[in-house]
């Protein structure tokens, strides 16, 4: 198939718990893309809205773990080699970062969107991350800043998210300050 | 039944202890624990160490009270259950995560019908001898915003 027909090609990549819960919620965005998840359960392949999309289990690692780091850095590496995507999306945390990092080295489209559980301030994760990031993502107003990230709504309408504008504007006066 | 959960990730001895200790005193026989990986061990509950995720579901969905760790994934599954939650953050100065993230989600949670939040075990404690199972969490959407989820579309396929 040519390249001017055939499918946008997704990645979309977290860690496990309240990453990959959050990952999912995006998946309407995706509805008329060729999609590949990959997470760090097996089990999680479950949860896929639509079962025909490509899951790839990668290695459990956090920033604490060097060796499992490089171990989880080499197979991020070769997924992304493998699916070509058009475009990578994460929700975080570690294995997010290195799949921007090769997808952005690669030439693809980039898009970090930050936990909504960092209310206060941007994930460490996040804050690295965004060198790699062609779209770099908040789901807190409150933190968005005029050089990124951006903020364009949340995971969680209707629990988690900002109450009025004068909490923003508040925090933004704290921050000048 | 009442499930406690902490996630995966790291152990929360301070919330089972604490309802651990409950149960023992008010004579409670229908506590599930999953305590995550720690030498710690209930003397009054059933518990688990670690639980795959279809697991944690049914035992979401055959409580009546969830008592759990401010992570998201465990808050995202108790409104998605409709089941009452009672929620306790992890404490960065307890060495209980990296950072005061769950403070913060915890703080946000207060108000909501169907969530309890408790800043710390002994009004853990206080909740729990209160807490009613009638209360129905509210409904929440099931993907993202509309917003965000043109943006996603947008970006995916490369148009601003």
């Amino acid at each position: 198939m040519s390249k001017a027909n055939r499918k946008t090609r997704v990645l979309a990549v977290s860690s496990g718990g309240g990453h990959w819960v959050q990952l999912q919620r995006l998946t309407p965005a995706f509805s008329d893309c060729d999609v590949a998840w990959a997470t760090v359960r097996p089990q999680y392949r479950d949860d896929l809205a639509d079962k025909s999309d490509r899951f790839h289990v990668l290695p459990d690692a956090t920033r604490w773990n060097k060796l499992g780091l490089v171990h989880l850095m080499l197979k991020v590496f070769i997924l992304v080699l493998k699916e070509r995507p058009d475009a990578i999306i994460t929700t975080g945390a570690a294995p997010g970062y290195f799949a921007l990092m090769f997808g952005r080295l690669t030439g693809k489209r980039t898009c970090w969107l930050d936990s909504i559980a960092n209310i206060e301030e941007l994930s460490l994760s996040g804050r690295k991350a965004s060198r790699w990031a062609t779209l770099w993502l908040t789901q807190w107003k409150h933190l968005a800043m005029p050089d990124g990230p951006e903020f364009h709504g949340c995971v969680l309408p209707n629990l988690l998210q900002d109450d009025d504008d004068a909490v923003v504007q508040e925090a933004h006066k704290e921050r000048s300050q | 039944m009442i499930f406690v959960s902490v996630g995966m990730q790291m152990p929360f001895d301070r919330l089972c202890q604490a309802v651990d200790a409950w149960a023992g005193d008010n004579g409670r026989d229908d506590v599930f624990m999953q305590i995550g990986e720690t030498d710690w061990r209930p003397s009054n509950v059933e518990y688990t160490e670690l639980i795959d995720p279809s697991s944690f579901k049914a035992r979401v969905r055959e409580s009546t009270l969830l008592v759990m760790h401010a992570g998201i994934g465990s808050i995202v599954t108790a409104f998605e259950c409709g089941k009452p939650v009672l929620v306790m953050p992890r404490r960065e100065h307890l060495h209980e995560t990296r950072n005061d993230h769950q403070f913060a989600t915890a703080r946000k949670l207060v108000g909501l019908n169907g969530v309890v939040v408790a800043m710390d075990e002994i009004e853990l404690v206080k909740r729990l001898d209160e807490m009613s199972i009638e209360e129905v969490p509210m409904s929440i959407s099931k993907t993202a915003s509309p917003e965000l989820l043109e943006k996603i579309h947008a970006f995916v396929h490369g148009s601003k």
